[in-house]
């Protein structure tokens, strides 16, 4: 079956708008005022105001369509690449100081000028601390809730307390990691399991309850052994609530190893070089260290979104997608 | 005799049995391993700094006792961490920078303006989200995917550029307590106001109920239970955040700052007590939410 002739000249209209937008704000990207080398002129206001309106007018257009997941990633790109763009222009055209906001342009060439400096804050923080604290945390607190599965009288009394510390700032621990384990990054690999290890311990524990009554009754009617019914059965019911402690993990895993090192680290580290050159206004080097751990947070979440694709390719929520 | 559906309600003894117990014996367990890693970990430095410098022959029990009295500890035991906690209740004037208090209000008054600031701001998007097509379309994504990102390490950022806009003191850090705890509850509001079922929008409809009647009969009592957990989880992160952000300013006032003092001039204690006091903040604060809930969804719960 077709479709629509009218739906069909909407599609055709909106993409030749969408790139006659993006063809024109790239020639106006080229202008002199742009490129920082003339003060702005009223013609370059009206250019770039009309610009805006082609903006808007495009991203309801693309927006409005009715379709697939891919056309609302669409509209979300089309978003971000305009938001970039005006951000770009109105910074130069304003002059704006670096120290206030630099441009998408700098923070760029500020990752092309120091790829040694970031890549060695990131195999410090990243590699190393994050890695490092968040198997352990993970691998902890799995490894605790399927030890005390058996014990109901440890979880009625661990289970309260975990849930708790989930309020509580645990990356306050930072200075004393320090104190304890130096200012190298096994520090910052403690506090990233300490804040690890609690979530992960409370959905394993929440996960092992998830199956349900007829699957254990059958297990039990084929005269199942524990580990049998552990391994075969609920551990694998299990899996959504493993994966989504893992993916919370690894946010948190980020975060509290970038805020440790504000509390005291060798000359190198995500967090010591945001802080650092925040102090000296450095702001483009700043920038480019908060994209290495944005990119970096992203990439982690998008991996365990497809590992857990692979693994629990049978569970109905995985199925339903 | 009648009988009735109902379970009858457990004997306080029982209830105590299921829950209060465990919890007590697991305490008690977590601090007799913490007095005996304090012996441990303080052992080496009691006897090099304390015992062998005054001379005298030493047994195990002034070890013992030295371990667990140590002015700079490596591990303070409980008791001295309580001390010193209630001597920082107490024995300095309340406006004191002394006082564990004066940091309590200092930190406490950044996370709640920042908190009321972050649930507006979610709440005006997420309700902008729901009516627009296009934001719901171009915004949402970014905001979610926003949640995997570290956003906390954009503190500093946010302080340089609201210092040399001249903003100083309580605006800045409640800007960062904002814009951690505005994240959770845009995306649950937006869940939360699109959860009425087709028949009851179709039914507000059918009565010529405008769009703001639609919002403020249905949807919004519909979004109150994925509302309050969402504020439980930005109220923690709103005093992450106010934490965080008295670091790198070199703030002198507020929990976090008494912990970097504390780390600077290796007070351990200092740092323990507010790290307790900070514990003790975050739980307060938690339950304020979860009592609001309660109140708010009191003729809700389930027979």
């Amino acid at each position: 079956m077709t479709r629509p002739t009218v739906q069909n000249s909407f599609h055709r209209i909106t993409a030749t708008s969408v790139l006659a937008s993006l063809v024109a704000a790239s020639l106006l990207f080229l202008h002199p005022v742009a490129q920082g080398t003339s003060p702005p002129t009223a013609l370059f206001w009206l250019m770039l105001v009309a610009l805006g309106a082609a903006a808007l007018w495009t991203i309801r257009r693309v927006a409005a369509i009715q379709g697939t997941r891919f056309d609302g990633v669409l509209t979300a790109a089309l978003f971000g690449l305009w938001v970039l763009y005006f951000w770009q222009m109105l910074v130069v055209a304003f002059a704006v100081p670096r120290v206030l906001l630099p441009a998408p342009t700098l923070i760029v060439q500020s990752l092309i000028d120091n790829p040694g400096k970031l890549w060695g804050d990131f195999t410090q923080t990243v590699l190393k601390a994050v890695c490092v604290g968040w198997l352990l945390g993970s691998g902890l607190g799995f490894a605790v809730a399927v030890a005390i599965d058996r014990m109901p009288f440890l979880q009625r009394g661990l289970l309260p307390l975990a849930s708790l510390t989930s309020t509580v700032p645990l990356v306050a621990v930072a200075p004393i990691a320090v104190m304890w384990f130096g200012f190298e990054w096994q520090s910052k690999a403690a506090v990233v399991v300490l804040m690890t290890f609690f979530p992960m311990l409370v959905s394993t524990l929440a996960g092992l309850k998830a199956s349900g009554k007829l699957e254990r009754e059958l297990m039990h009617s084929y005269a199942a052994s524990y580990s049998r019914t552990l391994w075969s059965l609920r551990l694998p019911s299990a899996t959504p609530f493993i994966f989504g402690a893992l993916k919370v993990n690894a946010t948190l895993a980020l975060i509290g190893a970038i805020v440790a090192e504000f509390f005291g680290s060798p000359t190198v580290g995500l967090g010591f070089r945001i802080s650092t050159e925040a102090a000296r206004m450095n702001m483009s080097l700043v920038w480019g260290a908060i994209v290495v751990a944005a990119v970096t947070g992203s990439l982690a979440y998008a991996l365990l979104v497809q590992l857990e694709r692979r693994v629990a390719f049978w569970h109905p929520s995985i199925r339903g997608q | 005799m009648a009988t009735t559906n109902k379970l009858p309600a457990l004997p306080l003894a029982r209830r105590l049995w299921d829950s209060g117990v465990p919890v007590a014996v697991v305490l008690v367990c977590v601090l007799l391993a913490w007095y005996g890693a304090a012996w441990a970990m303080n052992a080496s430095a009691a006897i090099e700094r304390v015992l062998t410098p005054s001379g005298n022959p030493f047994d195990w029990q002034d070890v013992l006792r030295t371990t667990l009295n140590m002015e700079r500890p490596v591990l303070p035991a409980p008791h001295q961490i309580a001390l010193d906690f209630w001597s920082g209740l107490v024995d300095w004037p309340i406006d004191s920078p002394r006082n564990l208090l004066f940091h309590v209000a200092v930190t406490g008054e950044t996370t709640l303006v920042g908190f009321v600031l972050g649930t507006l701001l979610g709440l005006l998007l997420s309700v902008a989200i729901v009516h627009s097509r296009t934001l719901d379309r171009a915004l949402l994504p970014w905001i979610v995917a926003s949640q995997t990102v570290p956003v906390l390490a954009i503190a500093p950022i946010v302080l340089v550029i609201l210092g040399s806009l001249g903003m100083e003191g309580l605006a800045p850090k409640a800007v960062i307590a904002m814009y951690l705890s505005f994240f959770p509850v845009t995306v649950a509001m937006v869940q939360g106001l699109r959860s009425p079922q087709v028949i009851e929008t179709e039914m507000m409809h059918t009565y010529a109920a405008s769009r703001w009647q639609a919002l403020w009969l249905l949807r919004l009592p519909a979004a109150l239970p994925f509302l309050f957990p969402a504020l439980r989880v930005g109220i923690a992160a709103s005093l992450v955040g106010a934490m965080v952000a008295e670091l790198p300013t070199g703030a002198t006032a507020g929990l976090g700052a008494r912990l970097l003092t504390g780390s600077y001039y290796g007070n351990t204690l200092a740092i323990w007590s507010a790290l307790v006091m900070s514990a003790l903040l975050g739980l307060l604060l938690t339950t304020l939410v979860a009592a609001t809930e309660h109140f708010a969804l009191r003729h809700r719960r389930q027979p």
